[in-house]
């Protein structure tokens, strides 16, 4: 067997955590791209802006401020310890919540991309044929903006399993909690076991090229369209 | 079902340098040409009426139900509105048979055109179309299933933007003999936009004339068509559309003649048999003015009148006289020279010449 035990863990750990995290972010990124792509409101740049920020921002960054805001004394600490749900670090879904914020602009961006790329024609066409804003955006949006969202997903799930600062900070490297391959890989290295760490790391590159193959393969002109911007 | 109130609207709104401020009372039946030069609001009332644009100021009743006034403003999903945009605008993930569900499936259920699918895709002919996607249509097509679309939502008013603009010639002969049928088969009102005088001549029964924003004028058309009072955007499209009948046909020359309310007149055979209902189109510029019946012409349309009212046309050239033939009335154009030279004044008899009329349907 070329992977241990903690490999295989940290291998479905990873996977969970991922497919959590795109799930959330199709969720709540569809909204705000949504949003950013009807709006003019002044607050469009800033939002935008702040959705964005995780593309620049080094991701210890965003993991420490994170840790700090999830912590005992923090904002959002205090709000889940009086809900009665503890406090996030170092736990699965303190991952889940910092993973959605650091993965954010990768879902944003190409849903954002698709709608504006439909027009607003679409819309106008579908309201003159009775369909209300609700029933609009299950009937015109999703399926004319379907390559965004597929960009969309890819995007979001592989950045996810990629991530290392972010978890560093606020994650620990917890077996089954918080221990996800790319804390695996780093302890392999760590502990000077360079042909786990091949394993690992050879594996993570088939993922990522299998990853851009299916989204270009799958959706090639969305996928120039995302890589564009 | 007959929608006996008219339709009411006041419009204003303003958007950068442009503004539009109309107030109109449209007829509840029939089809109501809006003509106008580019930019002169024609999309933006359309837009208006169905919705999608929110005049500042304005007051909307269709059959007598408001749709919006100073408090109330229905949104454009609410509005039993049949909208034909000027480009094709099929959803491209749906079939032409989808598009025509997706309108089906959230049609007004309460009284409105009450076309039913059959009807709808026979009055388009689209019957062999129903399996392909838009991208596998002409522009034709997909215009023809864009109008079957609107309809099939049961409005109550129809709302079409220069549907044939995006077409060339060819396509746009293809299409004209399906809006004839609508013309005749449906019982709600439609608002047609067009800068073409062509397609308002064939189609309309009541004319509004846009100007920058303003209404102009609106009126039936054999009353709008022979005014000399409008600043004349129609240019060489200048004459007047009278509704004739079919009274004999010259096979040997492949002429027919149509009586209209006052006279009657040679045409080229159109295939019509007699009595049937035509419309022909005289323009301005085809009719000259005798004062004594001249035979020895080629043309063969003389038709006896008196002159009602001389105007200036924009061209400081020519004037444009108007003759009324009975209860008919036709305007003819000519050259202000000539018109000091016959001293053609108001009230006098005189003897149109009518070089060329066009069987618009």
């Amino acid at each position: 067997m070329v992977f241990s035990a903690a490999d295989i863990a940290a291998v479905w750990l990873t996977l969970r955590l991922a497919s959590t995290v795109t799930v959330l972010l199709l969720l709540i990124g569809t909204p705000i791209a949504w949003w950013l792509s009807q709006t003019q409101s002044k607050f469009k740049g800033p939002i935008a802006a702040i959705v964005a920020l995780p593309l620049v921002l080094p991701p210890v960054v965003l993991g420490f401020y994170l840790l700090i805001a999830m912590g005992p004394n923090g904002p959002v600490g205090q709000l889940t310890q009086a809900a009665g749900l503890g406090t996030l670090p170092f736990t699965f879904w303190g991952l889940v919540v910092a993973s959605v914020i650091y993965s954010m602009p990768f879902v944003v961006q190409p849903i954002q991309n698709a709608i504006e790329a439909i027009g607003q024609r679409p819309f106008e066409v579908a309201a003159t044929l009775r369909a209300g804003p609700l029933d609009r955006f299950f009937s015109v949006v999703i399926p004319l903006a379907k390559p965004g969202f597929i960009t969309a997903s890819i995007l979001g799930f592989a950045h996810t399993v990629g991530e290392f600062g972010v978890v560093l900070m606020i994650g620990g490297n917890i077996p089954g909690e918080t221990q996800v391959v790319s804390m695996q890989l780093y302890g392999h290295v760590e502990a000077l076991e360079y042909g786990q760490a091949h394993w690992l790391a050879g594996a993570l590159m088939v993922f990522s090229f299998l990853v851009l193959l299916a989204l270009y393969t799958l959706n090639p002109s969305a996928a120039k369209r995302t890589f564009s911007t | 079902m007959n929608s006996a109130q008219p339709i009411q609207l006041a419009f204003e709104t303003q958007y950068l340098n442009f503004c539009l401020k109309v107030n109109l009372e449209l007829p509840s039946r029939g089809i109501t040409g809006i003509f106008g030069p580019s930019g002169s609001g024609k999309t933006t009332l359309l837009r208006c009426i169905a919705g999608l644009q929110k005049p500042e100021i304005g007051t909307l009743s269709v059959d007598g139900e408001i749709w919006q006034n100073n408090r109330r403003f229905l949104p454009p999903h609410k509005r039993p509105v049949g909208y034909v945009f000027q480009e094709a605008s099929l959803f491209p993930h749906l079939t032409a048979k989808g598009n025509l569900q997706y309108a089906m499936k959230r049609a007004d259920q309460r009284g409105g055109s009450g076309v039913a699918f059959e009807q709808a895709i026979s009055l388009l002919g689209i019957e062999t179309l129903l399996e392909q996607y838009p991208d596998q249509l002409s522009g034709g097509e997909r215009q023809r299933v864009a109008i079957a679309r609107a309809l099939l939502i049961n409005p109550r008013l129809l709302l079409m933007d220069e549907p044939l603009a995006a077409l060339d010639q060819p396509r746009k002969q293809e299409i004209l003999p399906y809006l004839d049928n609508l013309r005749t088969e449906l019982d709600i009102p439609v608002l047609y936009v067009s800068h073409s005088a062509d397609e308002i001549a064939r189609l309309s029964n009541h004319l509004v004339i846009l100007d920058k924003g303003r209404a102009i004028a609106s009126g039936p058309l054999h009353e709008v068509l022979p005014r000399l009072d409008l600043p004349f955007q129609l240019g060489e499209d200048a004459g007047v559309v009278l509704d004739a009948t079919v009274v004999k046909r010259d096979t040997q020359w492949h002429l027919a003649k149509v009586e209209f309310p006052g006279g009657e007149l040679w045409v080229r055979d159109g295939g019509d048999p007699v009595g049937t209902l035509v419309r022909v189109r005289i323009l301005a510029r085809d009719v000259s003015i005798a004062l004594q019946a001249h035979h020895d012409t080629s043309i063969q349309n003389l038709l006896q009148g008196s002159v009602v009212e001389i105007a200036d046309d924009s061209d400081p050239a020519v004037s444009l006289v108007q003759v009324a033939v009975g209860s008919s009335i036709l305007v003819a154009r000519i050259t202000c020279r000539s018109q000091q030279k016959l001293a053609v004044t108001v009230g006098q008899s005189v003897w149109a010449q009518v070089k060329s009329v066009a069987l618009v349907r």
